[in-house]
């Protein structure tokens, strides 16, 4: 379903005059199901939030391709509706002048000036239902929810326009261990009903180990190892097997 | 003999009248280490910022709080600055916002070496060259020439536990100085801090949510839940034999995580 191709980017460093670059993406190609949760793993600083924009289109590659279905997500009409991002930061990704009724309904508003639709007010309370809230939620501001509470808001607004694929950059990273797992259950079964497609990027390898059907292990720009979850202990590169083994578990 | 002992610490917030500490009292073993656990929001970085005396000034504390017998609420501002970095060092969470952004890391460095202890510049680089050595930072003269913007959190990281090692406190406080790292990174945090540990004999206050981790570095567990302690012990009778409903609740969701994680790594070959 979502196919990259190829693609390469860097970004300008140094003054405004200067030539260097700096190559964050190198090569990178790979292809992502309808219905699977990819995991995208690798340190910091080596490029995998940078995947993670591109795909959702908010940046350009250099070169090479990235689609979904077959159309280029550099077309906002492909992205509208069927690509969702949810980011680390809880707090600065919902309009602290929003109610979380106007977060959530935002994006269903922007595609309703397409096609006519009404009945949003109920798919609030459903939406916020399904994310494990009650709907006494609906009228209070981002900054009266707990870390938690506002990653389950980003998420309701990420599944309101039933997408095809949603990206999780670091998602769960900055919450709590016991939150992070609630966030993950509620994950697993949002996917279940909307049958949608993850693309997981962390760099917590026990949590995309939870929730991931593949891992693709990610290091300086490059794909270094794409592996099912089932043979994550048969890894073959020697950095994949140096990032296990230095895995702190409880 | 307690390095630390605190008692009925109570810390509440002027501004809206709400308390954040109800009654703490603990004690911090002299050489050991002890991990404060709890989810965000219980409190856990006001207390040690309350024996730091670094909370905001509208925040206020009462109780008693003795460092090597000394009171530290009855401190002055100045005897208190004393203190700070000489004896009592703290780790923060976020190597970024720790550093003067506005000057390279070597001025920072030389700013409060020379505050403590009055060496003079070539001394100092010496020291801190060989600290950075010992936490494998490679290159230790470069990333003294470095803004802390061109620096990886890991390695700001290492600076902060290089210096803590050039000036030797008494009672280190880490406050979630892995959180904010990928696995490697922490991985390498955490030998680091264990290392100090066994070089220095100093006693730490351990601050994490990742049981995992406090696991691997601390001798007690102190269980923080909206300002309340609600379960303390040594960390292998807290760990495995968990009392309060709550710390049982935390250890449970842990082990799922890592449960799942360990049968995929055990399992089908």
């Amino acid at each position: 379903m979502l196919k990259v191709e190829g693609i390469e980017k860097s970004y300008n460093q140094g003054g405004l005059f200067s030539k260097n670059k700096q190559q964050v993406l190198k090569q990178v190609t790979f292809e992502c199901q309808q219905g699977e949760c990819l995991g995208i793993i690798g340190e910091s600083g080596s490029g995998k939030s940078t995947l993670g924009r591109l795909i959702l289109g908010i940046e350009r590659p250099d070169c090479g391709t990235i689609s979904l279905d077959g159309k280029d997500v550099q077309d906002r009409r492909v992205r509208m509706g069927n690509i969702s991002a949810v980011f680390q930061n809880y707090t600065s990704s919902i309009n602290p002048f929003l109610t979380v009724e106007a977060a959530i309904m935002e994006p269903m508003q922007a595609q309703q000036k397409l096609r006519k639709d009404q009945g949003n007010s109920e798919k609030v309370d459903l939406l916020l239902s399904q994310v494990g809230l009650d709907p006494s939620y609906r009228s209070k501001y981002p900054h009266e929810l707990s870390g938690g509470e506002a990653q389950r808001v980003c998420i309701a607004r990420a599944i309101s326009t039933a997408p095809k694929l949603i990206v999780f950059d670091e998602a769960i990273s900055s919450l709590d261990v016991s939150v992070q797992i609630q966030v993950l259950q509620l994950l697993k079964e949002l996917k279940e009903i909307y049958k949608l497609s993850y693309v997981f990027i962390t760099h917590d390898i026990q949590a995309a180990a939870y929730i991931c059907d593949r891992v693709i292990i990610f290091r300086e720009g490059q794909v270094v190892e794409i592996v099912p979850t089932k043979q994550l202990k048969d890894v073959q590169s020697d950095y994949a097997k140096r990032l296990l083994k230095h895995l702190i578990t409880f | 003999m307690n390095i630390v002992e605190v008692e009925h610490l109570k810390v509440w917030d002027t501004n809206t009248g709400k308390v954040i500490i109800h009654n703490s009292s603990f004690e911090v073993k002299q050489g050991s280490c002890m991990a404060i656990v709890g989810e965000s929001g219980s409190g856990k970085s006001v207390t040690c910022r309350a024996i730091m005396r670094l909370n905001k000034p509208w925040i206020r504390q009462s109780g008693t709080m003795l460092f090597q017998g000394e009171d530290l609420n009855q401190l002055s501002e100045p005897e208190m600055r004393r203190k700070r970095g000489k004896h009592l060092c703290m780790i923060l969470q976020n190597g970024m916002s720790a550093f003067d952004p506005s000057c390279v890391i070597g001025v920072h460095i030389r700013e409060t070496l020379q505050q403590h202890f009055g060496w003079n510049t070539r001394v100092i680089e010496q020291k801190i060259i060989h600290a950075m050595e010992s936490v494998m930072l490679r290159h230790p003269r470069e990333i003294l020439n470095q803004y802390p913007h061109q620096l990886s959190g890991g390695m700001l990281q290492r600076i902060m536990i290089a210096l803590a090692l050039v000036l030797e406190p008494d009672l280190i406080i880490a406050d979630e100085p892995t959180t904010a790292l990928d696995t490697i990174s922490q991985y390498e945090v955490v030998e680091q801090l264990i290392q100090l540990r066994e070089r220095m004999g100093c006693s730490m206050m351990f601050i994490s949510h990742d049981l995992g981790v406090v696991q691997k570095i601390a001798d007690d567990v102190m269980v923080m839940k909206d300002g309340e302690i609600v379960e303390r012990g040594s960390m292998h009778s807290v760990l495995t034999e968990p009392k309060h409903a709550y710390t049982q609740y935390l250890v449970s969701t842990r082990l799922e995580l890592s449960n799942h994680f360990k049968a995929l790594m055990q399992g089908e070959s």
